[in-house]
C-alpha cells in the first residue's frame, strides 16, 4: 500500500472538546487532535470518516470554519447506532478521524457572482463552511442568499447564526418550515416556496444545494426554471460510503464514486444519474 | 387611489409580470387597495368569500382547523396572490387566511374578474394560464410537503 493510501486509511486519534445540542436529535461536536496528532486542513464541503470506537465508522461532513486549524466541527443527527454513539460522547472522549475526503464547493467559480445557498434539514451543515468562507471575503462575491428549510421550527439548525448572517451586508437569509405552529411567525412551506421571494440574476448566480435528494431535485428544477445554468448548480450527494477513497465501490453512482468524485458535483455532471432508479 | 397609481403597483407585482399593458389596465379598473393589521382574519375557512388578492407587502398565513388545533400550512408574502379559487367560482374558502403582520394588498371581486374573462377571451386566457401556474406550483409544493422529506431515517453522509 502506498504511503498516501496508508494515510487515507489510518485514523488519527482526537478528543471531543465540546458537544452542543442543536435540536432534539442533532448535536454539534467540536473535536481537537490528541497529543502528537495533527488535523489536516479541509475545504468547505469535504467530509471526514469518524470512528466511534467499537461501534462503527461514518462519513460526516465538516460543519466548522475551514480557517480554524485547531479544531474540527461536525453536526451529527442521531439516526442509527454509530451516529448515536458519536453524539453520546462526552467532552474528553476519544474518536478516530480519517480524511478529509472528497470534492469541495467550488467557491472560486463563484467569485464576483451571487452565491445562492439552498439547504434542507441537516443539509445546512456541509454548507456552513462555505457561508463562513463567503462572509470572510465579502468583497469577493456579490449577493449571498441563503434559503433554508426544515421540518418544524424546533428542527432549525444554527438559529442564532442564521439571524447573525441575515444582518450582514448584501446577505439575504430566508428560512421556512414544513409544519409551523401558531407561535411560529416565520415562513411555512417547503424550501422551494422561498424562491418566490428571490429575484436571482441567473447568469450571475452560482447555487450550492444540499439536503434530502428529493428536495434537491425540486430545487434544481426551480433553478432551471429561473434560468440558472446546470453547470452553475452544485449539489452534495450521499451514498453508502465505506472506504472514502474510491476503492470499495459501495458508493458508486453511474461512473462516479461519491466519496472520491463527490460528494460535491455540478448538476450538469450528475443529471443523467440522479433520476435513475437503484443508483 | 388613482388608476395611474394602481397601474404602477400592478406592473411591479410578480403575478402580472407577463400581462400585456391593456390587461394590466383592466386589472387596475377592477382593483381597490386594502390593508390589514397584524393578526387580522382576512377570511375564514368555509366562509363565502369571492375576493381575490394580490399581496403588495406583509405576510399572510393560510391555516386549516383540525380537531383541537389550527394548522398553518403555507405563508404568502408580497408579490404573491391569495384566494385564487375566487376567480374560478364562488364558494366556501378551503383555508383561513390571517395576516401575520401589517398587510397591504389589492383586492378584486372574483365575479367581476370572471365577467372580464368572458368579455375578453385573450385576457381570460392570460389570467387562467397565470392562475394555473400558481396552482401547479402550490400542488408541487404540497406534494413535497406531504413526502415529509426531513423525517428521521438512517443516512450515511451528513
Amino acid at each position: 500500500m502506498s504511503q498516501v493510501a496508508t494515510v487515507a486509511m489510518t485514523s488519527i486519534r482526537a478528543h471531543v472538546r465540546a458537544i452542543e445540542r442543536e435540536t432534539r436529535d442533532t448535536f454539534t461536536l467540536t473535536v481537537t487532535p490528541a497529543a502528537g496528532q495533527a488535523l489536516r486542513p479541509f475545504a468547505p464541503g469535504q467530509f471526514n470518516m469518524l470512528y466511534a470506537f467499537g461501534v462503527g465508522e461514518l462519513p460526516i461532513s465538516i460543519s466548522g470554519d475551514p480557517e480554524d486549524p485547531d479544531e474540527l466541527v461536525y453536526t451529527v443527527r442521531s439516526v442509527g447506532q454509530a451516529t448515536h454513539a458519536l453524539v453520546s460522547r462526552k467532552p474528553g472522549d476519544a474518536i478516530g478521524i480519517r480524511g478529509p475526503f472528497g470534492t469541495h464547493w467550488p467557491l472560486e467559480a463563484a467569485r464576483g457572482k451571487d452565491v445562492l445557498i439552498v439547504a434542507g434539514g441537516i443539509g445546512l451543515a456541509p454548507l456552513r463552511p462555505a457561508i463562513y468562507h463567503v462572509l470572510r471575503r465579502r468583497d469577493d462575491y456579490a449577493r449571498l442568499m441563503v434559503l433554508y428549510g426544515a421540518r418544524s421550527p424546533r428542527d432549525l439548525l444554527y438559529r442564532k447564526q442564521l439571524a447573525q448572517w441575515a444582518r450582514q451586508p448584501d446577505t439575504q437569509v430566508l428560512t421556512t418550515v414544513d409544519y409551523g405552529g401558531l407561535s411560529w411567525r416565520g415562513h411555512v412551506g417547503v424550501v422551494t416556496t422561498l424562491f418566490r421571494c428571490l429575484r436571482p440574476h441567473p447568469a450571475q448566480t452560482v447555487a450550492y444545494v444540499c439536503g434530502p435528494e428529493l428536495m434537491m431535485r425540486y430545487v434544481v428544477h426551480q433553478l432551471e426554471t429561473r434560468g440558472v445554468p446546470p453547470g452553475d448548480v452544485y449539489v452534495s450527494l450521499e451514498r453508502n460510503m465505506k472506504c472514502a477513497t474510491g476503492c470499495c465501490g459501495h458508493c458508486q453512482m453511474g461512473p462516479y464514486f461519491v466519496c472520491r468524485d463527490g460528494p460535491i458535483f455540478s448538476y450538469r455532471q450528475v443529471r443523467p444519474w440522479l433520476h435513475k432508479r437503484e443508483l | 387611489m388613482e388608476t395611474k397609481e394602481l397601474i404602477e403597483l400592478l406592473r411591479e407585482h410578480a403575478f402580472l409580470e407577463r400581462f400585456k399593458p391593456e390587461h394590466v389596465q383592466k386589472f387596475a379598473e377592477l382593483a381597490r387597495e386594502v390593508r390589514f393589521v397584524r393578526d387580522q382574519i382576512i377570511f375564514r375557512e368555509g366562509e363565502e368569500c369571492g375576493l381575490f388578492y394580490l399581496i403588495l407587502s406583509g405576510r399572510v398565513a393560510l391555516e386549516v382547523s383540525a380537531p383541537g388545533c389550527i394548522l398553518r400550512v403555507l405563508t404568502l408574502e408580497g408579490g404573491e396572490q391569495l384566494g385564487w379559487s375566487s376567480v374560478l367560482e364562488a364558494g366556501g374558502k378551503h383555508f383561513q387566511a390571517r395576516s401575520l403582520e401589517a398587510v397591504r394588498a389589492l383586492v378584486f371581486d372574483g365575479a367581476r374578474l370572471r365577467e372580464a374573462c368572458d368579455q375578453d377571451p385573450e385576457f381570460g386566457y392570460a389570467l387562467m394560464t397565470q392562475l394555473l401556474q400558481v396552482v401547479a406550483e402550490r400542488l408541487q409544493a404540497t406534494r413535497l410537503q406531504l413526502m415529509d422529506i426531513y423525517r428521521p431515517r438512517a443516512v450515511k453522509l451528513i
